[in-house]
């Protein structure tokens, strides 16, 4: 479990590295924390002929929080500084709550933001959060600078919307909006396994309590994140009563999702799963929105 | 003399090595001059090689040699079966066939070797096999056992006209007409799949044939240094004296590593015979999954005939044993799944009949446990299904069943897998299993505490079950002890260690015969230059037969020291004792000699030494026991389940074990614990997935599931201690132990969360995928679909 | 590919100079190239934590990194610890409380408690055990490794 041979280049500035991927286009590859790539190298599942390590531009790494706020966070941030950030339990505590969930305390101290959603694992807790929080993502190449919403730059299973001479070199998460509630949650066979299922839900409710946005996500269920978005809809003007949640996390299961059978599971009971963990969070983020205003109803 | 070290807690000497990364693993060997090898393997399960070109190979740069079957000529062999058939079984068919160095003209099973290339790294190793081209013509590979029997199925080994590997019974008493008188009879078919031990360390062997002194050194992760060293010598024409295997600290052995010949073993000899520089292989860890052996695979129709107030009045167990593509190991593992369906009950009729099945799978050879799991999980599970339809209590029905402490030694009338009658030498289970019980809080809980957590809504289920091990198999071993002229005194045994910590507990039985201090006994064991008598470390037996073979060159070395004392100190030898490294006269501690001093007295440079003396204060001396102890124990759980997401937690766990005399009881609670961990992979987390193809599903660590820290609960462990009658320390082995039993507690342990599901568990491993599927299936069941 | 690197890495405190193919694995550096044969592989895909070592303070997997990538930066291997004769505490730990039976994964367990010790010196078994959950131990069941940190922690706060 050797990796072959590649060309290695090391730029010292964005720009540099943008020149680089501009040159060698399809050939090359950008080498982030490289926790998934570098498995896949050593097995030979993967054999790029040039790495672009992007681990020497630190202007890449960095959480920074914005007026009003929201968040922006360098594509090269290590997932463990996102872990143990202050101002992202604050500002965004959903993606501080998933952190744990992702591989090992070892891998999250190499393994960066940008690297996990870029490599769109439909199995992988970050493009899934970044969806559910409403992220946008900023890709820049030689040519130009693009910004991407995240639940528009997956496209399929390891696929984004990336060219092969871009690079995804910024998240930025919008500010929570008032009376919203979140939940994240996942069942894995070990702890910290990829997900049999994954859902991240984000809910605001208007002033009377009802049901204003919902955003459900989930995953390891198709070819990258999938938004539930008929159960979205059930629910909308909804009080989010146990019924109600019950009703959208059946349809979520039958309507949102087409999984697959893999040798963790079948088709059928990752959509049990999905109808499960669906309801659980949908249950918790309303109950935290409502719980922003105790004047609601219990 | 008490013994002053047996039976405490002393930490380790060995650690301060390990703990500080000065311990040589094989892969730490590095000789100037040493190459890199590494395999070829066969994508498919079964294929035709139809033709290999490695031209391509040969000539890329930093390669010096790459072979094929071809390339080996004459010494293209089989290996040698390793175990050989019990010659006491009668009407027995079996049918030997052995692995091969290089496939010639079939692959037989997935990853099976085509070629190897030799260079100057591991690296460019690896490029040079992507440059060959191998013509494969796959055939259609045959995995599951009840078809690979069918007329028709795709045959292994062609010229045996089936796979049928081989086929015995064995039977006590006479079960049909007990079956007549049964009040109840339960049958049913269980199934047990495969997993592999996964020891941390990958195999991995350096080879180095010096053509100068026309010496063959080879470090290897074997369990069985010298049988190594004596079939290597056998199979390339060298003297045994001209080889040398080394088994330096093993990274974990499990079973797999005694396997021999590997063929990446009978390769690596015999290409440093052809280049002259020492060659290097570690397999990785994907090969881990295609080159180790592997086991488990069995399925059961096994009934259990009763009377109705819950008495075994007989077992019929029918299983086919899954062999995978070759059996060097003879029957080792399903003669110990048929001995231990038998448990520590009283089961007065009992008929078992094993075929054994060739598939296009990875040879199957003992994992920890090695076939006993299967057979304990079978009388276990019957057991449990017999108390549910008699209503009775788990523990009550075993209570019944017990063989009381009078019967020992007990003969079952049936042969082990040493061919050696089932003799249970001793035992007293009842306490084992009052023990456990009452330790997990089985009455309070079933009363009290889970009534009031189902009434929460939480799923909570309890478990208890039993188990024998035949542990401590012959058929020798030996050691020599060594006083020397420093007072330290040296021992070398043959077995090799893989972490069960011998240096430390085989220095405790000297320490304690000579009176000296621990830290000044030292130990080499695994390397056949020190010691070339023994056979290996496995089958729980490195605390019975290698312990009780140094405890007995100790002992001889005393009754020398004492001899030669008696004369210097001129007292006789009654009034002498030893401690401190001193022996001295007692009551007079004024007149004493150190052990090194006497030791250089014992080696005179000059005088004469008298005539039928030995020089020295040395002894070699021997163990082979008449056979197996027999070790038990009862285990317990409590666990919690999600029926919703099928998520267990195990909240507690209880070992009560019997392994006679405790050397190191902080070692032992060790075995139990890593034990217990590889059951419960067992139970919930570890299994091989084939397709229909053959192919491996799941050949990486982040696919195979071994449990991790967060999987695995505290476990508390309480002792019996009856005695081993066949050995002087009274010892029975430990190391297999605590995986035993741990499948079928937890599938009663589950079940009882799940009554209200009326779940039944006839198989292993689950997963929480077939706990769901199960769920669905009993709730159709229960609508009446 | 004839593609080399010179890096400079600081091991243990001591400055190394080499000349790297880019594709060797630090795993493999440090072994075979620095002769630290204390850092074991065990999978060479991330999982199974034998490769643990401290890359700028930090737990890693080597496996998972080039060893070009360590140029200029600090890593601590398990023979950067204690010595034979002078244990570190937490090796001193595992001894005593019997932490470890091949020892082969036990470099990584080490190496990543070292800094969660630092950051929580009185952890709960919980704790340990997620801090623990990306080594894997075939031998122990993991408790007694549980009772070696616990034990440390107790020395250390004593």
């Amino acid at each position: 479990m050797k990796p072959s041979s590649f060309k290695y280049l090391a730029p010292g500035t964005i720009e540099e590295a943008l020149a680089i991927m501009a040159a060698h286009g399809y050939e090359a590859k950008a080498l982030a924390g490289g926790q998934s790539l570098i498995p896949m190298m050593n097995f030979r599942l993967a054999q790029p002929a040039v790495m672009v390590d992007l681990n020497n531009l630190p202007e890449l790494a960095y959480i920074r929080p914005e007026q009003g706020g929201g968040l922006r966070m360098g594509a090269m941030t290590r997932q463990s500084a996102i872990e143990h950030s202050a101002i992202i339990l604050e500002r965004a505590p959903m993606l501080h709550a998933t952190m744990p969930n992702i591989a090992y305390s070892q891998i999250r101290n190499r393994g960066t933001l940008g690297g996990s959603i870029a490599h769109a694992d439909p199995s992988a807790e970050l493009p899934a959060v970044s969806v559910a929080l409403d992220g946008r993502f900023r890709i820049r190449s030689h040519r130009k600078e693009r910004w991407v919403p995240a639940n528009a730059f997956f496209v399929g299973l390891f696929t984004t919307v990336l060219e092969p001479d871009e690079l995804l070199v910024e998240v930025e998460l919008p500010p929570m909006p008032r009376r919203c509630g979140w939940a994240f949650t996942e069942v894995a066979r070990r702890h910290h396994d990829f997900a049999l299922v994954g859902a991240a839900a984000a809910v605001t409710v208007d002033a009377r309590g009802a049901c204003e946005q919902t955003r459900l996500v989930l995953f390891s269920v198709g070819d990258g994140p999938v938004e539930a978005h008929q159960a979205a809809k059930m629910l909308a003007g909804q009080p989010p009563t146990l019924e109600a949640i019950r009703a959208a996390a059946e349809t979520a299961a039958r309507d949102d999702v087409d999984p697959g059978t893999d040798i963790n599971a079948t088709a059928e009971f990752r959509r049990h799963l999905v109808r499960v963990l669906s309801g659980r969070v949908l249950t918790q983020a309303f109950g935290r929105a409502h719980a922003q205003n105790s004047s609601f109803p219990a | 003399m008490s013994p002053k070290y047996v039976g405490q807690r002393i930490s380790r000497t060995e650690d301060p090595r390990l703990l500080t990364g000065q311990a040589l693993f094989v892969d730490d060997v590095n000789i100037p001059g040493m190459l890199h090898a590494a395999f070829l393997r066969s994508d498919y399960a079964h294929a035709r090689l139809n033709s290999i070109d490695v031209s391509a190979a040969r000539s890329r740069p930093g390669v010096i040699a790459v072979y094929t079957a071809q390339d080996m000529g004459d010494a293209w062999q089989h290996g040698p079966p390793l175990v050989i058939p019990p010659p006491t079984i009668q009407n027995m068919v079996f049918h030997t066939r052995t692995q091969v160095p290089l496939v010639k003209d079939k692959v037989r099973l997935i990853g099976e070797p085509l070629a190897v290339v030799i260079a100057e790294s591991r690296y460019i190793a690896e490029d040079a096999l992507e440059d060959i081209i191998a013509d494969l013509q796959p055939l259609e590979a045959v995995g599951d056992l009840e078809r690979a029997l069918r007329p028709g199925a795709p045959l292994v080994h062609e010229e045996l006209g089936s796979n049928l590997a081989a086929h015995f019974f064995q039977e006590k008493g006479n079960y049909k007409s007990a079956r007549q008188q049964a009040d109840l009879v339960i049958q049913k078919r269980i199934l047990i799949d495969r997993g592999i031990a996964a020891a941390m360390e990958n195999r991995g062997i350096v080879a180095h044939w010096d053509p100068k002194s026309q010496r063959l050194t080879l470090w290897d992760t074997t369990q069985s240094p010298i049988p190594i060293r004596n079939g290597l010598a056998g199979m390339f024409g060298l003297a045994e004296h001209q080889v040398r295997v080394i088994a330096p600290f093993v990274g974990g052995g499990f079973g797999p590593k005694i396997m021999m010949f590997y063929a990446e073993e009978m390769v690596l000899t015999w290409a440093t015979l052809q280049i002259g520089r020492p060659i290097k292989w570690i397999e990785d860890r994907r090969e881990n999954f295609y080159a180790t052996t592997q086991e488990r695979g069995q399925v059961h129709d096994a009934e259990m005939a009763l009377t109705s107030d819950g008495r075994i009045l007989g077992v019929r167990d029918s299983f086919l044993h899954d062999t995978g593509a070759y059996d060097p190991y003879g029957l080792t593992i399903p003669l110990n799944t048929q001995c231990h369906v038998l448990g520590p009950y009283d089961v007065p009729n009992y008929y078992a009949e094993t075929t054994v099945v060739f598939t296009n799978r990875m040879i199957a050879t003992p994992v920890r446990g090695a076939g006993r799991p299967q057979g304990v999980f079978v009388v276990e599970r019957l057991l449990d299904l017999a108390a549910r339809k008699l209503d009775m209590d788990r523990v009550e029905i075993r209570k019944r069943n017990l063989l009381p402490p009078d019967v020992f030694p007990y003969n079952n009338q049936i042969i082990d897998q040493a061919f050696a009658p089932l003799v249970l030498d001793s035992g007293n289970y009842l306490p084992l299993l009052e023990q456990a019980a009452t330790r997990i809080g089985y009455q309070p809980f079933i009363r009290e505490e889970q009534p009031r957590l189902r009434a929460e809504g939480k799923h909570v289920g309890i478990g208890v079950v039993m188990f024998i091990e035949t542990t401590g198999v012959g058929p020798y071993e030996g050691a020599r002890v060594t006083v020397e002229a420093s007072g330290r005194i040296s021992v070398a045994t043959g077995v090799g260690t893989q972490g069960q910590g011998h240096f430390t507990s085989f220095a405790q039985i000297v320490a304690d015969q000579l009176g000296v201090n621990i830290r000044d006994v030292e130990l080499v064991t695994g390397d056949t230059a020190e010691f070339h008598w023994g056979t290996g470390t496995f089958a729980s037996r490195g605390a019975v037969v290698a312990a009780n073979a140094i405890h007995a060159a100790a002992r001889a070395v005393r009754g020398k020291i004492l001899r030669l004392a008696s004369k210097v100190l001129e007292a006789p030898e009654e009034e002498l004792e030893l401690a401190d490294g001193q022996v001295r006269v007692a009551d007079m501690p004024e007149k004493s000699i150190s052990l090194g001093k006497l030791a250089v007295l014992a080696n005179p440079l000059r005088g004469a030494v008298q005539p039928g003396t030995e020089p020295g204060l040395e002894a070699t001396d021997y163990f082979g026991p008449q056979y197996g102890a027999t070790a038990a124990g009862a285990h317990a759980m409590i666990l919690e389940v999600d029926p919703e997401t099928m998520m267990v937690e195990i909240k507690r766990y209880v070992a009560v074990e019997d392994c006679g005399t405790v050397l190191n009881p902080l070692i032992l609670d060790g075995q139990v614990h890593g034990g217990v961990a590889l059951g419960i992979g067992n139970s919930y987390y570890e299994k091989l997935v084939f397709d229909d193809n053959g192919q491996l599903l799941n050949a990486s660590l982040a696919d195979y599931l071994i449990a991790a820290a967060t999987e695995v609960p505290r476990i508390e462990v309480g002792h019996g201690y009856t005695l081993s009658p066949l050995n002087p320390l009274g010892t029975k082995g430990a190391g297999e132990a605590g995986t035993l039993p741990v499948p079928a507690l937890f599938a009663q342990a589950l079940e009882d969360a799940l009554a209200d599901h009326r779940l039944e568990v006839v198989e292993m491993p689950l997963s929480p995928n077939r706990l769901f599927e199960l769920l669905q299936a009993a709730q159709e069941s229960a609508s009446g679909r | 590919m004839d593609d080399r690197h010179r890096v400079t890495v600081t091991v243990n405190g001591a400055q190394f100079q080499q000349t790297v193919e880019p594709r060797l694995l630090l795993s493999d550096f440090l072994r075979h190239d620095l002769g630290l044969t204390g850092t074991h592989v065990g999978c060479e895909h991330g999982v199974c934590g034998a490769c643990t070592v401290l890359f700028d303070g930090q737990p890693v997997r080597s496996c998972l990194m080039f060893a070009v990538q360590a140029d200029g930066h600090e890593i601590t291997t398990v023979e950067g610890l204690g010595t034979m004769d002078q244990l570190h505490p937490l090796q001193e730990a595992f001894r005593d409380a019997h932490g470890l039976q091949c020892g082969f994964c036990t470099p990584g367990i080490l190496l990543t408690l070292i800094p969660f010790l630092e950051d929580n010196p009185n952890p709960s078994e919980l704790e340990i055990r997620e801090a623990i959950s990306g080594n894997l131990c075939r031998c122990t069941g993991y408790q007694h490794i549980v009772d070696a940190v616990q034990l440390a922690a107790q020395r250390t706060s004593a």
